[in-house]
């Protein structure tokens, strides 16, 4: 895809908003789309210059935290400025007393874990991929297993400021966990790659770090046994923090067959975890194992290779489905092939393809899983796949109320300058 | 009001769409409905309808905008804020027919529900199964599902379960053209915007909630209900930390002070310990063996902070009790005083202490009295201010202590709302709260959903968003500058 070349003049008004403004180089690239300029301002208010700047000069705008996911969702429509919010990379406040942090877009989640760890509390987000930024993971919604007991970024997410399309910042929420003033923008944000506003900074409820925690894992050899252990784990009283499932081909086994393994984590206090890792492996029977040093293998990752580029990546979806539809999603992902990982205690799962598999394939797989996770309650959405795969698939698939989405994207940008293209249906 | 408002038009809808008893324009009864739990702000609705399901209910939302009337919906009518409080010339859309438990999966954890179905209901439809739905407002034997969508209400529970936002997984949406749309789902992460985010907790100004999917919760293998007096607030304030501190997560911690458990003992003799200058009521929930190791932690961690005393609820019955004294804070109050207000502001949980020790300051500078009953573990204040409306000037000085109670939550970072909503009430304080830009901001959803200002109007905002007005899209200079009359800066 060709950039339109700049001006002078929309490069002197960015320049004039922001120190560092340079032309982009081959790692700047959004998918498939090489930006034309990137700016990568110090505060806020260089982030609002940038977009005064783009506004003024009709520049269409892509933010950027760290960069580790900027190949997921659809390719822009155009990237004229990429907007780097990395230097905005400081923890702002941890008041380790009311369980909060608030930390700037650009900073990576570690180093926000990092400030928090001190206290003994963390940010019950997992980091699924590495090196993510806050603004990042609240972009494109990323989750690990604990979303089982607390919830995603959207049960976190307590305050946030924002730089709008025309460069006005401003914020919604606070710093109080409890709190109905007014609109839930951080909602509105969270997931919608860069399409409505910049996130800037934001503001998250924290947890305090279990002392003691345990995997206790079984194998499963078929779908229905995986949906019957995992429903006695939902309905015992182990209280799990995590339920994950993986699922992939049967080594020595004939084609067409998978197995797996149901890894549940306990997490609080020492005798408490001790009494609960018996009930658990009381339901997971006598193949369970428990480990309180070793996650189950991949742990808090995705079932595929997250740092390969180019045609080295995966075709990845995620998958959501009501909760009785795991058998279901488990027998779709056995006829399709793909090596699958996830929370079955919520619902949500990844699986992909290996790498190589051409178009054709990559799109009966998908057909069939969306087919079953749409029957079932939920959707199939391709994370990332090589281009070649990735422009022959339905990233997102059906999406309803799309005519609403629509009309909140017209009046955050209304000229269509953020990110386009990167969301549903080409928002 | 617009010229093309025709009440009449909607009224003839909705005679041909709906049940003649659904239909009410009769003015005695229509004056019935004039308020909501707040009930010093009074409106007579130009029209009431009670739908039997989401299809007459679309309707009569169509045939409003259709003919430019505003409509408000109203679940039971218990809110605090004024969420629900009738438009003059405008419809009041009442869910209260809308009773259906539509879906029962705990094979899922999903209940389906219509807008009118009581909260308490879900749990008890749930029970049988195992299950229950987490947010308890103190009102959830009347309030409905629709009121606590519209109000993302909370409760006392909410510390570690989250509020209604955090159960609703979808919803089906009447949007303010009369349209139907499904939000969300049966699973979490639906792609696209997360609408229903924005729709939860925006107070009926979006739209209508016809059916929600809320996420049903197991219920706990064990619950320890402890009542712990201590001699000043400021202990119990301490010792809420230090439990907090100690990485404990309890399902509820709630506090009163002397003249809050003044009242209750009074209204509903629920015999808490004689001479406290505070309680607690601190609820631990969850797997057996781990509630039995934090309420050790717990025990001592408030022994160490001055308890003189420590009642362990050990059968439903004593617990009832207990939480039959906080429950009734609000209407004891009443007990001690002929008229109150209930306040509703947010705090950060450290700055308890100073905000308490503030409140007192205000009350004796003031002579107006003030109860105290909060959730202190989120640090959700409800401070109840008496007077007696009987006497000339009371009225307005509890009110200027009230309105300085919220001054105080926004001084130490917090909000003017923790879970009543801003509604008719609070309008005029979200200025304080929030800049020009965030509000405008905010209000740029409002014009997504309602651009012709329909969809109970003239709540949390107290400045309308003109629609029209689309930052980003000025083109060219203003007229008057162009013709060089004047300048903007």
């Amino acid at each position: 895809m060709t950039t339109r070349t700049l001006d002078q003049t929309a490069y002197d008004a960015l320049s004039s908003a922001c120190a560092d403004v340079r032309e982009a180089t081959d790692t700047d690239h959004v998918d498939t789309v090489r930006p034309g300029l990137v700016a990568r301002p110090t505060d806020v208010q260089q982030v609002a210059g940038v977009l005064r700047a783009a506004t003024a000069h009709r520049l269409s705008v892509v933010p950027r935290g760290r960069g580790t996911k900027m190949s997921w969702g659809t390719p822009p429509t155009s990237a004229d400025v990429l907007l780097d919010v990395s230097a905005l990379d400081q923890v702002i406040d941890h008041a380790a007393g009311d369980l909060i942090v608030s930390a700037q877009a650009g900073t990576p989640l570690a180093d926000v874990q990092q400030a928090v760890g001190s206290a003994a509390q963390r940010l019950a987000i997992d980091e699924t991929v590495p090196g993510t930024s806050i603004g990042g993971l609240l972009a494109t919604n990323t989750s690990g297993p604990r979303r089982v007991a607390v919830g995603t970024a959207r049960d976190l997410l307590i305050g946030i400021t924002l730089v709008r399309a025309d460069g006005v910042v401003a914020k919604a929420g606070g710093r109080v966990v409890k709190n109905v003033a007014g609109y839930d923008l951080g909602k509105l944000m969270i997931g919608s790659f860069g399409t409505l506003a910049v996130i800037v900074e934001a503001t998250f409820r924290l947890h305090p770090r279990p002392s003691a925690r345990t995997w206790v894992s079984a194998p499963v050899s078929d779908p229905t046994e995986g949906q019957r252990l995992v429903q006695s784990l939902l309905h015992s009283q182990a209280v799990p923090a995590a339920i994950e499932i993986e699922w992939g081909a049967a080594t020595g086994t004939s084609t067409g067959t998978s197995t797996g393994v149901v890894s549940v984590l306990l997490e609080g206090r020492e005798d408490g975890v001790a009494g609960r890792v018996a009930t658990v492996r009381a339901l997971l029977g006598e193949t369970s194992t428990d480990s309180s040093s070793h996650q189950p293998a991949g742990g808090e990752t995705y079932p595929w290779d997250v740092l390969a580029v180019g045609d080295d990546r995966s075709t990845a979806f995620k998958l959501t489905f009501a909760l009785s539809g795991l058998s279901d999603v488990l027998q779709a992902a056995t006829e399709t092939g793909v090596t699958l990982r996830g929370s079955a205690g919520a619902g949500v799962a990844y699986a992909a393809l290996a790498p190589g598999t051409p178009m054709d394939a990559a799109r009966t797989a998908l057909d069939r899983l969306r087919h079953t996770c749409t029957a079932r309650g939920g959707s199939a959405v391709v994370v990332d796949a090589p281009t070649d795969v990735k422009s022959g698939l339905d990233v997102w698939g059906p999406v309803p109320a799309l005519d609403l989405m629509s009309r909140v994207k017209d009046q955050f940008d209304p000229d269509r300058r953020l990110a386009p293209g990167r969301f549903v249906g080409g928002l | 009001m617009d010229m093309d408002t025709d009440i009449g038009a909607v009224v003839d809808v909705a005679r041909r769409k709906l049940p003649r008893e659904a239909v009410i324009t009769d003015r005695a009864r229509l004056r019935t409905y004039e308020c909501d739990g707040l009930a010093h702000y009074r409106v007579t609705p130009a029209l009431v309808v009670i739908p039997e399901d989401a299809t007459q209910l679309a309707d009569i939302v169509r045939a409003c905008a259709e003919n430019g009337v505003p409509y408000v919906a109203r679940g039971s009518g218990t809110g605090l804020s004024g969420g629900a409080l009738p438009h003059a010339d405008g419809v009041l859309v009442v869910t209260s027919r809308m009773r259906a438990i539509t879906e029962m999966r705990p094979e899922d954890q999903r209940a389906v529900v219509e807008p009118g179905v009581i909260n308490l209901d879900v749990s008890r439809a749930a029970n049988p199964h195992g299950y229950y739905y987490a947010p308890d407002p103190s009102s959830q034997q009347i309030c409905s599902i629709g009121g606590n969508v519209a109000e993302n209400s909370g409760g006392a529970h909410c510390l570690k379960y989250g509020f209604t936002t955090n159960h609703v997984l979808g919803a089906d949406f009447v949007t303010s053209e009369g349209d139907t749309v499904a939000l969300g789902g049966d699973a979490p992460d639906s792609p696209g915007y997360d609408l229903l985010g924005a729709v939860v907790g925006s107070e009926g100004t979006l739209g209508i909630v016809t059916s929600t999917t809320v996420k049903l919760v197991r219920l706990p293998e064990q619950v320890r209900t402890i009542l712990v007096g201590f001699e000043t607030t400021d202990q119990a304030g301490a010792a809420t930390s230090a439990i907090i501190a100690a990485g404990i997560l309890p399902a509820a911690i709630e506090m009163m002070d002397a003249l809050a458990i003044e009242a209750a003992e009074a209204a509903v003799h629920c015999n808490y310990p004689a001479g406290a200058g505070a309680v607690l009521v601190i609820e631990l929930d969850g797997a057996a063996i781990e509630v039995e190791v934090e309420y050790a932690e717990v025990e001592r961690m408030c022994a160490e902070n001055g308890a003189f005393e420590q009642r362990l609820a050990t059968d439903p019955a004593e617990r009832a009790l207990i939480w039959k004294g906080r429950k009734s804070a609000f209407a004891a109050v009443g007990r001690i005083s002929p008229d109150y207000i209930v306040q509703d502001g947010v705090i950060p949980r450290t700055a308890l202490p100073q905000v308490l020790a503030a409140i007192a300051e205000l009350s004796s500078s003031s002579g107006v009295r003030v109860a105290n009953v909060f959730h202190a573990g989120d640090g959700n204040l409800h401070p109840l201010v008496l007077f007696d409306d009987e006497i000339e000037g009371a009225g307005e000085a509890a009110e200027r202590v009230s309105g300085a109670i919220l001054d105080l939550c926004i001084e130490h970072g917090g909000s003017i709302t923790g879970e009543h909503g801003v509604g008719m009430d609070k309008a005029k304080y979200m200025p304080r709260m929030y800049t020009d830009d965030d509000l405008d901001t905010m209000q740029m959803i409002r014009c997504a959903f309602d651009p012709k200002n329909i969809s109970n109007p003239g709540k949390i905002f107290p400045t309308p968003r003109l629609c029209g007005e689309v930052p980003g899209r000025h083109k060219g200079a203003h007229p008057l500058q162009d013709a060089g009359v004047a300048e903007i800066f």
